[in-house]
């Protein structure tokens, strides 16, 4: 029998919409949703190995509980009672001793996180947390500095603008399937691209514009284009009069910040940033500087993001095609939405044990600061955190520092991974459960916002190969053992769907069409001198932002220049390839195939120094000395010399994946000290303040 | 030739490697045959800028292929009504001479059947009228399947575009 079924891949955090052609209980093929314009059938090469991610045979296959020391890899297999069983004592003992607060939960973000959210809120945990430490908190925050809401309130018109300008944002090689392809549109109808990183990363392959920077100079350069935009009145001063608040105080502020003095900090010529600031003025407002996605970078990501949001305001290319526009959900089209679980469950009163949203005020408390979980468990302070859930997140390869993070975790009476894949965390568990594969089962529906926002599918494809669950099964199954059961009644989730669609004169059968509904035919645009609904107090784009103010923290930071490295050591940059997701597929067959192992990046002149070719073996060696390893290097110029580059998630560690094991190098390894080195504004940690010790390997 | 052909619109191609996954799990194939490649050529500095090549190498579908022309079963055939260059499985005994005989390298190693397996365009999808897997789901669109014709009709138009002068 054949069949079509709609769902949203999994392969990544991107989520894409899927077309799923299954044929007697197996999956045939996968293509990007051909009903929705931006996919008509487009998929990346992580979408289409989906399929050989299914039927992998080295993915966690039944629930295993661990037998010898942590990490040990000695294991025992059980069924889904006994680990269930075996996981619910542990936290039963653990809230009894402590209280649910001493249980805390990680996963990936993303639409799909109702069910386990409500299962830490209804056993009493306010310790919910996700990845975005390593990810985009500095983004959020400097959004929420600056309109009063994050930075998912906007999305860009990439296919109407006339230039994209991106630091580092790698969007040919990190890739979201539409955006690229609207990108690629928007290239063809003559737009421009300026693309800014130390390396000439896939992106700058097609740009029209590409700037070699120092890297950790990001902020300079901004100061410089701002203070030129401001010297020679290069503004909207239509929007900027508008909607600014804090636009005299700006102007003072970046009076120093000549595009000379910013020449000298990045290495751009100040002639060029001059003539930048002029081409961006005549596109204005069909422009977009993207305030990046991934920015745990640096200690002053916050401010160098925050400045790229007020060059947007400057050239008011807010709610202008081509611009940012204001994602609408639902209520802004006259619907009605979907209804959430999370919402009938009362919050804990527990405060956080990070201290987000309280202590640190400035700090959202959301998903609060995973990194500021690792203190609290090491100090007990304000309280102890005894049992970690991660929900198919990898913080070993994730968070810096995976021996500083493991020391945390010794604390722990009790680590669960539930994951589809073997991740370094689960190897370090006591308990692994296997989650089903996106392929495998259906999931909460979601709410698409956009300026067409929609209602999203998720719906099981095949059964789950050997004994995965889905992960709504799972987190149901542990709250019902728990005595939270009573927020958990309905009985699978095609009994969910019916419930979240209740108030929305949508149906499932609706959805089923096509994959999705759309909530209004025409894309919805604001007036844009009218209508822009800012949440901050002022009700405008807060230059001076009182949120900040309030916690005693400036809006305006001058300028630190970022350390240099000391001969033979460089800045260990890391980054995304095309084929491959973070650290969550360096061992399905396809995208191994066609990566298998990284290499190091190395500027020419300093290969010339260090004695090495093209191909050679390099041993890196982290700044403390506590751990080194070799690589191939690829010798180039198209790298800044002051820093080396790894693709991200290689050198894993767990044996029973073989295709990836112990090929390349992790960076995160390489990160020692730096769990708790974080932008003490926008709260991400820092990645990149990390140098390495690169010497040519003389026993290769 | 065949009468068909995947037109490379390098302008577009960003080198993602999708059509290499999407022709790869369409195919079923195991760890080894890669019936199309990317080849990354470069970066090298144009005007002042990085720039890369992504080389796409299918198999051409020859006029008069050598591996037809070097299989000693027939199992190397060309398809009289559209000129698709396939092996059929069931005649191949795994003499690799068509991986000897291609100029290109296109024929390729298949370790779990021991025999060849190659780019046929993936003629059962054309049957449909559809087009191979790295043309459906490619990201940027830059590889388009068709009339050979048509394809530089489209690139004579584009370069008008590019030189138009309004004097």
């Amino acid at each position: 029998m054949k069949e079509s079924v709609y769902s949203i891949c999994g392969m990544c955090t991107v989520r894409c919409p899927v077309k799923v052609e299954v044929e007697d209980g197996v999956v045939k093929w996968i293509e990007g949703n051909p009903n929705d314009p931006g996919m008509a059938g487009r998929l990346c090469a992580k979408g289409s190995a989906g399929l050989a991610m299914l039927y992998d045979y080295e993915r966690p296959q039944h629930p295993m509980i661990r037998e010898g020391k942590r990490g040990e890899g000695k294991w025992k297999k059980a069924s889904w009672d006994e680990a269930l069983d075996y996981i619910a004592d542990k936290l039963q003992a653990i809230i009894k001793k402590y209280g649910a607060k001493a249980i805390a939960l990680s996963d990936r973000g993303g639409p799909f996180r109702d069910i386990h959210r409500s299962f830490l809120r209804a056993i009493g945990s306010p310790n919910y947390y996700n990845h975005d430490c390593t990810c985009a908190r500095n983004v959020q925050h400097a959004a929420l500095s600056l309109f009063g809401s994050g930075r998912k309130t906007f999305n860009y018109d990439y296919g109407s603008c006339k230039h994209l300008v991106l630091y580092g944002r790698n969007v040919f090689e990190s890739l979201r399937v539409k955006q690229a392809g609207n990108i690629m549109n928007m290239l063809d109808c003559g737009g421009k691209i300026t693309y800014i990183d130390p390396r000439a990363a896939g992106t700058a392959m097609k740009a029209t514009r590409y700037w070699a920077i120092r890297p950790g100079t990001d902020y300079a350069l901004n100061l410089g284009i701002i203070h030129t935009v401001l010297r020679d009145k290069l503004y909207d001063a239509e929007f900027v009069n508008q909607w600014v608040l804090g636009l005299k105080e700006l102007e003072s502020f970046v009076v120093p910040y000549t595009p000379e003095w910013a020449a000298g900090e990045t290495g751009i010529p100040a002639n060029e940033i001059v003539e930048f600031a002029n081409e961006i003025a005549a596109d204005r407002p069909a422009v977009i500087f993207h305030p990046g996605w991934m920015v745990a970078r640096y200690s002053d990501s916050f401010y160098s993001i925050r400045s790229s949001y007020i060059l947007n305001a400057l050239m008011g290319a807010f709610e202008a095609p081509g611009g940012l526009f204001f994602q609408k959900g639902p209520g802004d089209v006259g619907a009605k939405g979907l209804k959430s679980l999370l919402d009938t469950i009362p919050k804990p009163e527990e405060m956080r044990v990070d201290g987000c949203g309280w202590k640190h005020k400035h700090f959202e408390a959301g998903p609060g600061l995973l990194h500021l979980l690792y203190p609290a468990i090491l100090s007990e302070d304000p309280y102890p955190v005894k049992a970690y859930i991660a929900f198919r997140h990898d913080p070993l390869l994730s968070l810096p520092d995976p021996e500083a993070q493991k020391k945390a975790f010794d604390k722990l009476d009790l680590l669960v991974a539930i994951d589809a894949n073997y991740s370094e965390t689960s190897w370090y568990a006591d308990v692994l459960l296997p989650s089903a594969t996106y392929l495998e089962k259906s999931s909460v529906l979601t709410t698409g916002k956009g300026l067409k926002p929609s209602f999203g599918l998720r719906k099981q494809a095949v059964e789950p190969r050997n004994d995965a669950k889905p992960d709504w099964w799972i987190f149901k199954s542990l709250a019902e053992r728990l005595g939270a059961g009573e927020y958990f009644k309905f009985k699978d989730m095609e009994a969910f769907w019916e419930w979240q669609l209740e108030d929305t004169g949508v149906t499932v059968s609706d959805l089923e069409k096509k994959g999705f509904v759309a909530l209004t035919d025409k894309p919805v645009w604001w007036n844009r001198l009218k209508d822009l609904k800012f949440k901050t107090p002022s009700k405008k784009i807060e230059f001076v932002s009182s949120r900040l103010e309030a916690s005693g923290i400036e809006s305006f930071k001058p300028y630190a220049s970022p350390q240099k490295p000391d001969e033979g050591y460089y800045r260990l940059a890391f980054g995304r390839s095309p084929v491959h997701t973070h650290g969550r597929t360096q061992n399905n067959p396809v995208l191994s195939e066609i990566m298998p192992v990284n290499q190091l990046w190395l500027n020419d002149e300093e290969a010339k120094k260090l004695g090495v070719a093209n191909g050679e073996q390099v041993r890196v060696t982290s700044a403390d000395g506590s751990h080194s390893g070799t690589i191939n290097v690829y010798v180039t110029e198209f790298i800044h010399p002051e820093s080396v580059f790894m693709v991200h998630g290689f050198g894993r560690k767990v044996p029973w994946q073989t295709r990836g094991y112990n090929k390349g190098l992790g960076d995160y390894r390489f990160e020692t000290g730096l769990l708790g080195v974080y932008d003490p504004v926008g709260g991400a940690n820092s990645l990149m303040e990390c140098f390495v010790k690169v010497e040519k390997e003389e026993n290769a | 030739m065949s009468k068909y052909y995947i037109y490379q619109d390098t302008k577009r191609c960003i080198g993602c490697f999708s059509c290499e996954s999407h022709c790869k799990t369409k195919n079923n194939l195991p760890v080894g045959p890669r019936l199309t490649q990317i080849i990354p050529v470069g970066p090298k500095k144009i005007n002042n800028l990085p720039r890369m090549s992504y080389v796409f190498m299918p198999c051409f579908h020859c006029q008069e292929p050598w591996c037809v022309a070097a299989c000693p079963t027939g199992a190397m055939q060309k398809r009289p009504k559209d000129g698709i260059v396939f092996v059929d499985d069931t005649l191949c005994v795994g003499c690799k001479a068509c991986i000897t005989a291609c100029p290109w390298g296109t024929p390729q190693w298949n370790p779990d059947t021991g025999k060849a397996v190659k780019c046929d365009y993936c003629m059962d999808r054309v049957d449909q009228g559809l087009d191979p897997a790295c043309v459906t789901k490619c990201i940027t669109k830059c590889l388009h399947f068709g009339d050979p014709a048509k394809k530089a009709q489209s690139k004579r138009d584009r370069h008008a575009k590019k030189v138009a002068d309004f004097e």
